[in-house]
């Protein structure tokens, strides 16, 4: 080692010369490193990085587009817009770490006045249904804590307050069911061609008529790309702006007024029900409603908390998320009586003046089959029957045209006919379509009950046959005696009951039910009106028709008829039937009541059912005659109100 | 005829110049770091003009007080004998050690890091002057310790003299400079000839101590580096993984200098001049020239730190005597350690480590302790060329 020598003298040439060349070549390496990996970045790849870079500072702002406004057919609106301040989380923005998002979530969690937990919660709960949106905090965020946060955005990464339109109920509750909600589109719904233009984070109709005309009421989202620093601050720099177009707006064709009628006159009773006003001749609902309802606001939350969701369905608090009309599915009593009627006629069963004798009981083998409260209403005809609503005339009827095969006979031909067993076709859906017994139905469970597996592989249970109210036994005659008085397995919604009416009472058009009446551009230019065809024509002779009607007018306006009471004086003509269905042990009965009016050039069709409100004449006639009072622009202060005794009158 | 009588004494023609000693200067040293300074005043001219609100020529001016005191300083130091400061050494190396502790007891954190000392005038930064101090004592030591016990003996000794300010430093925390005084430590060892034996010992004793830092220790839950420091050393590594933090820094820095291209986006440049590049007149200001000026500009800046190094192992091999080599040595590597970590973090090749570009780099300790340093070099160049005059043999022709 030359160190070993004296310092003053030179060291050894060859190991420190060597050392020196060493240092040099540490350094040689070190440049060529560098100038290669400059030379690769600047002037090889240096096109990519410099559209990395102007891409860097650009940034494309969504301008969010207000969805059309729905409104009534008097243009009234039902559902509007307002804006909200939205406290969002985009957690591409976030940062990386465990640590540093941790820190973040307790700034905001402080700020926000939430919980950690519960924003890390919240971020689960929509991530999982919507990975790439934002994840919606709070809505209604006061403005300090939006300046609060704009003035140390450093410090929240990937937290920021948007300004978004948020669905609103001028009308609150009403039509709650009609109107549906909206909701964040999910992950899922991005790949339905329905929503190929959207992203994360756009809203859509999820129920109602929010649903079904969608792509009508939602706008096209506006853009705006800026440039941005690196803070995403917008330097000034505007490069391309896409204006946001508002959705169109949806008419109704319900009349706000009716729907209100239809809706206190049920709530009013405080039992659970539903109710229908339509035109008999094109379909259009006027009113259509179920009680209880709820107030489709709670839906307009960032997300519905799952109690609050469940309440909504809670049986016990009686599901108000159900829509009775159309998802209310009961036997229907008497009021079927218009189809046995029209059945017998049209298969030839019956004559419209044939005299049958009713003595008050029916016998069928060792079966006795009886009119309600035993009454014997003598020899009467299809009009005088209709008006006192005899079971055992059509007990005959139903006897007379069984068929123990196949799909039944022309009373489940006429049922099918008048829609029963089907959906209407109604367009905010949701619908259930019912049942309409036939042999060849129970035949199979009869069958499928005999074995022990299904050849679907499904055990049949007993649940099976109470479900239906039947026994597992074949089809028998005494299941069409039943049916014809709307009792027995017969399972229908008010919607489809009142179409069947409004088929008698048009002559013969089988409607397609609608909300829906036309689509109106921003500037209130009619773009589309919806006139959906009838779905069917069925033959009624004129005879037939005048004869029924003129039974049910009976029933409503003449003495002994079953809901004189109700309607006895009313100033306006009506044709109505009461029903009162049967629901098993120890359950009240199923109160229904149809009415069309006027009578004389039918327009409007109104049903009502109501769970327990026993006999039709109690609960559902008054509650029509409420409606028919709004729809019928009566002055209800004229009319003399019928105080007839309170003859028993039963069905 | 001899109207004048002859001159007692033959005297050389002196000019003004030489009797100022500066004719011995080495021209290429001090222009290539007045370049470098210039270069550094002319890029935050054109790129900070809008960082400080109201004072557009808030670091221009900063830098241009610091070059005018770092080149007097410069120049004084070249007129000094280096071979003094030998005989200093004790003294020295206890300052240095006592105003790196003083940084525990006065410093303000910044960033969460105490490296600087609040004088009237000027933010001092101790740990900068100690990467010269220390090389100045540790090759003093070297010399000193030459004929006294074993050779294994002398380079624990000297690697103790050396780990000890390189540990108070990374304390500090302040993880770059504290491997500037290991490399420092390192350089000072290898000119002084140790043996390649006790080089090939510590190589490996290097490699246990990272893969300790690096790995084993935050394995084991008792982490020796804290989490960003771990986080930025090991980022370079994987710069894709993960967009929002150090990688985020490469990712900017990488843009920018690819984005320069050839000849630079000029008054264009917006990668270092929107913010996306964060500390970008101090650590990364090499992205600044390459973003502004490109391969080009970048290029040229590079060639002048060439200048300076190769200067550097020149003024080695001239030197008058062993202590001025290993001083130019520890100088050379301290700048190429600098160079290399400072540009290839910007070029996403080496760690992120905080240690600034010499001379480029905003900051008036980092300045003028570069200049220093250049001005010891030029003391050995003096002195080798003053030797020279009066015959005796540097270390190498």
């Amino acid at each position: 080692m030359y160190l070993d020598r004296d310092w003053r003298r030179p060291p050894v040439p060859a190991q420190f010369s060597l050392r020196v060349a060493i240092l040099g070549g540490v350094g040689l390496v070190v440049f060529a490193v560098i100038f290669l990996r400059l030379w690769y970045l600047g002037v090889l790849s240096g096109d990519r990085y410099l559209a990395e870079a102007q891409n860097n500072q650009v940034r494309e702002f969504t301008v969010q587009a207000p969805r059309g406004e729905v409104l009534d057919r008097d243009g009234k609106p039902l559902v509007t817009n307002r804006t909200a301040l939205e406290l969002q989380i985009k957690q591409t923005d976030l940062p990386a770490s465990p640590e540093a998002r941790r820190r973040v979530f307790e700034r905001l969690a402080e700020v926000a006045g939430m919980k950690t937990s519960e924003i890390r919660t919240e971020i689960r709960k929509q991530t999982r249904a919507a990975p790439s949106s934002p994840v919606a905090l709070r809505r209604d965020v006061p403005y300090q804590l939006v300046y609060y946060l704009r003035e140390n955005q450093a410090r929240f990464p990937g937290v920021s307050v948007e300004r978004i339109y948020v669905r609103r109920y001028p009308r609150e509750a009403l039509a709650a069911h009609l109107l549906g909600y909206v909701g964040e589109v999910t992950e899922e719904d991005l790949g339905d061609p329905r929503y190929s233009s959207l992203d994360p984070g756009d809203h859509v109709g999820k129920a109602g008529v929010e649903y079904t005309y969608d792509s009508l009421l939602r706008g096209v989202n506006g853009a705006t790309r800026v440039k941005v620093d690196a803070a995403g601050t917008p330097t000034g720099g505007r490069l391309s702006v896409r204006e946001p177009s508002a959705g169109n707006d949806l008419r109704l064709t319900i009349d706000s007024g009716v729907q209100a009628a239809g809706e206190s006159a049920i709530a009013g009773l405080g039992l659970p029900g539903g109710f229908v006003a339509m035109n008999v001749n094109s379909g259009e609902l006027l009113g259509l409603g179920s009680s209880p309802s709820f107030d489709p606001a709670v839906f307009a939350k960032p997300s519905l908390p799952q109690s609050e969701y469940q309440a909504l369905i809670d049986e016990d608090l009686g599901a108000p998320l159900t829509n009775r009309a159309t998802q209310g599915l009961y036997p229907t009593g008497s009021t079927f009586k218009l189809v046995t009627a029209l059945a017998a006629l049209a298969s030839g069963n019956l004559e419209t003046d044939e005299v049958i004798n009713d003595d008050g009981l029916y016998r069928l083998g060792t079966i006795e089959f009886r009119n309600a409260g035993d009454v014997a209403h003598g020899p009467i005809a299809l009009r005088r029957a209709l008006q006192v609503s005899s079971d055992v005339f059509f007990y005959t009827l139903g006897d007379r045209m069984n068929l123990d095969e196949g799909d039944g006979g022309p009373l489940q031909e006429w049922a099918r006919k008048l829609g029963f067993g089907e959906p209407t076709g109604l367009d905010v859906g949701g619908e259930l379509e019912g049942l309409l017994p036939t042999p060849e139905w129970r035949q199979e469970l009869y069958e499928r009950s005999q074995e022990p597996e299904s050849p679907e592989g499904r055990a049949v249970v007993a649940a099976d046959f109470y479900e239906y109210g039947g026994l597992d036994r074949p089809w028998s005659v005494g299941d069409n005696v039943n049916l014809s008085v709307g009792q027995g397995d017969l399972q229908a919604n008010p919607l489809q009951l009142a179409v069947a009416y409004a088929t008698l009472a048009n002559g013969g058009s089988v409607v397609r039910p609608h909300v829906g009446m036309q689509v109106e551009d921003p500037a209130g230019q009619v773009i589309q009106a919806i006139e959906p065809e009838p779905r069917r024509e069925v033959e009624i002779e004129p005879q037939w028709r005048t004869t029924i009607m003129q039974g049910l007018r009976d029933a409503a306006m003449a003495p002994s008829g079953t809901s004189y009471n109700v309607f006895g004086g009313y100033p306006v003509e009506i044709a109505g039937k009461t029903g009162t269905a049967e629901r098993g042990v120890g359950r009240a009965d199923q109160s229904w009541y149809v009415a069309v009016a006027p009578y004389d050039d039918p327009k409007y069709v109104v049903a009502v059912t109501i769970e327990g409100g026993g006999f039709g004449a109690d609960a559902a006639a008054p509650a029509t005659r409420e409606i028919l009072t709004e729809l019928l622009r009566v002055n209800e202060e004229k009319i003399d109100q019928v105080s007839s005794s309170s003859a028993e009158v039963f069905e | 005829m001899e109207a004048y009588p002859r001159p007692r004494f033959e005297q050389p023609r002196v000019g003004l110049i030489e009797r100022a000693g500066f004719l011995h200067l080495d021209v290429i040293t001090l222009f290539a770091g007045i370049g470098v300074i210039g270069f550094s005043i002319y890029t935050l001219g054109v790129a900070t003009a809008e960082d400080v609100a109201g004072d557009p020529y808030y670091y221009v001016v900063r830098q241009a007080v610091y070059a005018v005191v770092g080149i007097a300083l410069m120049l004084a130091v070249a007129r000094v004998d280096y071979s003094r400061f030998r005989e200093l050494r004790v003294g020295i190396y206890t300052a240095m050690i006592v105003s790196i502790c003083l940084v525990f007891l006065f410093a303000e954190a910044t960033r969460g890091s105490r490296r600087w000392i609040e004088l009237p005038f000027f933010t001092f930064q101790p740990s900068e002057l100690g990467k010269v101090l220390l090389i100045l004592t540790l090759s003093a030591f070297v010399i000193d310790r030459a004929r006294r016990g074993t050779e294994a003996r002398r380079t624990g000794r000297i690697l103790l003299l050396g780990l000890v300010p390189a540990l108070l430093v990374f304390l500090q925390p302040d993880l770059g400079t504290g491997l500037v005084y290991a490399v420092i430590t390192i350089a000072v060892l290898f000119v002084a000839g140790t043996s390649w034996t006790h080089f090939a010992v510590l190589g490996t004793l290097a490699l246990g101590v990272i893969a300790v830092v690096l790995w084993v220790a935050p394995a084991l839950g008792a982490p020796v580096l804290q989490d960003y420091q771990q986080e930025r050393l090991t980022a370079f590594l994987n710069p894709s993984d993960d967009p929002a933090d150090s990688s985020y820094q490469i990712n900017q820095a990488l843009i920018a200098v690819g984005s320069g291209g050839k000849t630079g986006r000029g008054d264009d440049a917006t990668q270092t001049q929107e913010g996306f590049l964060p500390e970008r007149h101090t650590d990364f200001i090499f992205a600044v020239v390459g973003e502004r000026f490109g391969f080009v500009g970048a290029a040229f800046l590079l060639s002048l730190y060439a200048l300076l190094i190769w200067r550097a192992l020149r003024t080695m091999t001239l030197s008058k005597n062993l202590y001025g080599s290993m001083i130019a040595g520890g100088i050379a590597a301290m700048l190429i350690f600098h160079v290399f970590i400072n540009v290839g973090m910007t070029l996403g090749i080496a760690p992120i480590t905080g240690i600034p570009l010499p001379l480029m780099s905003a900051g008036g300790s980092s300045v003028i302790v570069t200049f220093i340093a250049l001005g010891l070099l030029q003391s050995i160049y003096v002195q080798s060329q003053l030797a020279s005059r009066q015959g005796s043999i540097p270390v190498l022709r």
